[in-house]
């Protein structure tokens, strides 16, 4: 753990990546008290103060109906947020129960479970999901489910393959002998040795949920209007380029400053653990 | 008197860390003579390996190597040779043996062409039919049958005493008067380990090479070398011919490898639990076996 | 046979097993979700009567496996039915709308592997030097954000900032080219307008590179990693050991080896560019798929929905294919053993 925080001080990319978390995470919880105009994140119309560049007190800008932009970002945030880790939290165990399952029976179980991964990994991500969307109706709850749908199988496919090497280690197959269970072998023996990976991966990947969520949202096919969207609101303000190139850019950035903050920090932790990608 | 092939005289090798220097040659002297086997022997972590990376040039690339002392290579101080001089010798004049056969051939080209690219360091103009030609010839020699389909295989459609063979060929192709051979074969099986060795002595011998024998191993070194120089961490704690130093082995850490024999010969590394301060003794030099000009 | 050929039959074969699997997934969403197709079409004004015969047409009224029966006799004989959107046959939405997008993925493609590939080696040649660090920065920052940001930062930067770029379409609205492959670039060189295909060429850079950033970051960075990976093999040292020119050892020694788990990554980032186009499209105005994807998505036309997925699914099992096929070129163990390793 020394070590972890040791490595994560001493290079300065990480350090940053931790910065920029750190700062998104903590804009997302505390919007409440740091946006100057918390009521904007709503249906609020304010002619006087529509279409403004950036300048005091609406450092950002303000949209065309006359909203704060710093003020929807922190609140887009925190909604970015809580899909990515909602769709984590459904799909790694999915994903992983299924690889586990499937790498560590083999036979029949496996050629179904993988082929069915394949399946849906042979449709690209995006495309799944926007067709998912596009036939519920976009609310949150469905993209949070559309993005789980295609997400889950990619965790199957990783710890999959680390269950079909772990599964020829001595300790697995000195857990065999003494007759442990199955479960017990799986879940207690195999696991923890996939934690590393599957850690690393989903830190990378709460960058790339928001990602692809804000992908789903700039199509349309995302969370609705009034809710602050990143995507949304890059969508709308590009309808508007060049003159009022803050209401593209800074949602833009913003997304680019959460992704590359989980991306630095994924790295960082695939060295520390040494895992490959 | 001609100069030997291989002179080591005081040989420091440190590495710069976050933690400031750290020093794994604490000055060592070897020599070896034209024709000479020579081995050095001790555990994982004592320098062998070091050592062989010093002679080929290999570590000098690492940023952050610290080295002084002699280093003289047939009367040449290597270490005041340019670059170009020094890249000129390897694969010429010296050349090396790994470790693992099957890992060191790299395994997207077929034996043939990696041959062919080694007889290119001593003739830069040679044709694929001639290098074929000249390989299999070489290939004869290490007694691998039918040298044409090996030549045309890829390293992992081999066995590894097959690669072990290949590499020792490819090794001598160019006639090198130094051969380095790191823990040659240790990742085969006994058996096969031992036929390769055997080989490889009947080879060097008539080639007249000076090899270099890095081992932990005292019963292999015990087959292949005229001369034992025993290092502990980065010093050298013992030196005398073979045969002297198993009949009466004199310093204590020698005594202690000795008595870890019967494990070494199966196969495993030597472990020798017990760090005793008496390893930590001088140098004892057999007699005749000092270094030349008379420094220990 | 030959081993290649055997793989390549074997990979078609699993390739088509996979699609078939696709159809019935995207089959299903499509059929389970709430809300009626046919009145969705006709729109709130039609009949009853009117919404009953269309869903006999479409073999809605049908339990679900018999409509997919249906569908498969149909996609047998290469029909996807008609889009409920167009009133045309999907097929033919298609051909016309798949040409500009392949062709911005193509370039996309071309853009990913001759600026990411050598990044990557440029940076495991000299790793942990600030060319290293530098080469680590950019490819991070190009994953990090979504093709639809870099296309309106590019737009913003080189359309309008610095007019050096045209904002938006495949090409100026003066030439006109008449369609033999699809492909303008190509097309413009068939009719031997060198204007029109600079032109064109000149439309493509911005929305071709969008798509290529995050393509480029992880071509480099995976290209890096590996490339070291291969630095520390005992072949590596080997080779040093001999002597061996050390751009030779780069480029045959470390290189080449490394390339094959590369290419892999290359594939799986097609796939991603051809969801990625919908993206790009939609910023830059190009009419490709995507503009005809969004709609039918909106306006839950199963038909096209479905034929799209199937289209774009049935692409990235091709490049699958063809990236197998390539690493099986380089990889001696595989082309001989003919098992996919």
């Amino acid at each position: 753990m020394r070590r972890t925080l040791a490595i994560l001080a001493g290079n300065p990319l990480s350090a940053l990546g931790v910065l920029l978390i750190a700062l998104v995470v903590l804009s997302a919880i505390f919007a409440d008290f740091i946006a100057p105009f918390p009521e904007h994140r709503g249906a609020v119309v304010d002619f006087v103060n529509f279409n403004k560049p950036p300048e005091w007190p609406y450092i950002f800008g303000t949209d065309l109906v006359g909203r704060d932009l710093f003020s929807r970002i922190l609140y887009a945030y925190r909604i970015s947020l809580i899909l990515g880790v909602v769709v984590l939290a459904v799909a790694v165990p999915i994903g992983v129960t299924v690889g586990l399952v499937a790498g560590y029976f083999g036979g029949w179980t496996e050629a179904i479970l993988m082929r069915i991964t394949d399946v849906f990994l042979s449709i690209p991500p995006l495309v799944l999901a926007m067709s998912m969307m596009g036939l519920l109706e976009p609310t949150l709850t469905n993209g949070m489910l559309a993005v789980t749908a295609m997400w889950w199988p990619w965790y199957t496919r990783l710890v999959y393959n680390l269950t079909r090497a772990e599964k020829e280690e001595g300790y697995v197959l000195a857990a065999e002998v003494i007759g442990a269970s199955k479960a017990h072998i799986i879940f207690r023996e195999i696991l923890p040795n996939c934690v590393p990976s599957i850690l690393t991966k989903m830190t990378l990947d709460l960058g790339f949920v928001i990602l692809i969520a804000s992908s789903l949202s700039f199509l349309g096919l995302g969370v609705q209007p009034p809710t602050p969207d990143l995507g949304s609101m890059v969508a709308e303000g590009a309808k508007y380029l060049p003159d009022s190139w803050w209401l593209t850019v800074f949602p833009g950035l913003a997304i680019l400053v959460a992704v590359f903050g989980f991306n630095l920090l994924g790295d960082a932790l695939r060295e520390i653990f040494g895992v490959d990608q | 008197m001609t100069a030997p092939t291989l002179l080591i005289r005081d040989l420091h090798l440190g590495f710069k860390t976050y933690g400031g220097l750290v020093e794994v040659l604490h000055g060592i002297s070897l020599h070896i003579g034209q024709g000479e086997r020579v081995a050095l022997v001790g555990e994982s972590g004592s320098g062998k390996s070091v050592t062989a990376r010093l002679v080929i040039g290999l570590l000098q690339m690492m940023r952050g190597a610290r080295v002084s002392g002699l280093l003289q290579f047939e009367g040449r101080n290597l270490e005041k040779l340019s670059a170009a001089e020094r890249h000129a010798l390897r694969g010429t004049r010296m050349s090396m043996i790994f470790q693992d056969p099957t890992s060191s051939l790299n395994p997207i080209y077929t034996v043939g062409a990696q041959f062919q690219e080694v007889l290119r360091r001593a003739a830069p103009a040679i044709d694929r039919a001639a290098a074929m030609e000249k390989a299999a010839r070489l290939l004869d020699e290490v007694l691998i049958p039918d040298p044409a389909r090996v030549l045309a295989s890829y390293p992992f459609q081999l066995s590894g005493g097959m690669n072990q063979r290949v590499m020792i060929a490819m090794a001598l192709a160019n006639e090198p008067s130094l051969l380095i051979a790191d823990e040659p074969g240790t990742a085969l099986d006994v058996t096969v380990q031992a036929q390769t060795l055997r080989l490889m002595r009947d080879v060097v011998e008539r080639h007249g090479t000076s090899v270099l024998f890095i081992s932990h191993n005292l019963g292999v070194v015990r087959e292949f070398a005229d001369r034992v120089y025993v290092i502990y961490k980065g010093r050298i704690v013992e030196q005398a011919r073979t045969a002297d130093l198993f009949e009466n082995p004199r310093h204590p850490y020698t005594q202690a490898l000795m008595r870890a024999i019967p494990r070494v010969t199966g196969g495993g590394l030597p472990e020798i639990e017990e760090e005793s301060e008496r390893f930590l003794e001088p140098l004892v030099v057999h007699e005749g076996c000092g270094e030349p000009g008379g420094m220990a | 046979m030959s081993p290649v050929l055997r793989l390549v039959l074997k990979r078609l074969g699993i390739s088509l097993i996979v699609l078939i699997g696709v159809s019935m997934l995207i089959f299903a969403i499509a059929r389970v979700i709430p809300g009626d197709p046919a009145r969705i079409a006709l729109g709130p004004n039609a009949t009853p009567e009117q919404v009953e015969t269309l869903r006999q047409r479409l073999h809605l009224d049908e339990p679900l496996p018999v409509q997919y029966g249906y569908f498969l006799a149909d996609l047998a004989r290469g029909d996807l039915g008609i889009s409920l959107y167009t009133n045309r046959p999907v097929t033919a939405d298609i051909a016309q709308f798949l040409p500009a997008t392949l062709e911005l993925i193509l370039v996309a493609g071309a853009m990913m592997i001759l600026i990411g590939l050598p990044l990557g080696i440029l940076s495991a040649r000299y790793r942990n030097t600030w060319i290293d660090g530098t080469v680590r920065v950019v490819s991070i920052l190009g994953v990090s954000a979504p093709s639809f940001v870099w296309a309106v930062i590019l737009m913003l930067l080189f359309a309008y900032f610095l007019p050096l770029f045209p904002i938006a379409g495949r090409i100026a609205d003066s030439y006109s080219i008449p369609a033999v492959t699809g492909f303008l670039l190509v097309d413009t060189l068939i009719a031997g307008n060198l204007a029109a295909f600079g032109n064109a060429l000149s439309h493509i850079v911005l929305p071709a590179f969008a798509l290529a950033l995050s393509g480029i970051g992880q071509a480099a960075r995976l290209t890096r990693s590996n490339m070291v990976e291969t630095y520390d093999r005992p072949y590596i040292e080997m080779a040093r050991s001999y002597g061996f020119p050390e751009r030779r050892i780069a480029r045959r020694y470390a290189f080449k080896p490394s390339l094959i788990p590369s290419l892999t990554i290359i594939g799986l980032d097609f796939a991603a560019m051809l969801g990625n186009a919908f993206l790009v499209e939609a910023v830059f105005a190009w009419p490709g798929l995507s503009r005809y994807g969004v709609a039918v998505i909106l306006r839950k036309d199963l038909n096209a929905i479905v034929g799209t997925v199937l289209i774009i699914s049935a692409l990235f099992l091709i490049v699958n294919i063809i990236v197998d096929l390539l690493i099986a070129l380089i990889n001696p163990r595989i082309r001989l053993s003919q098992r996919p390793a």
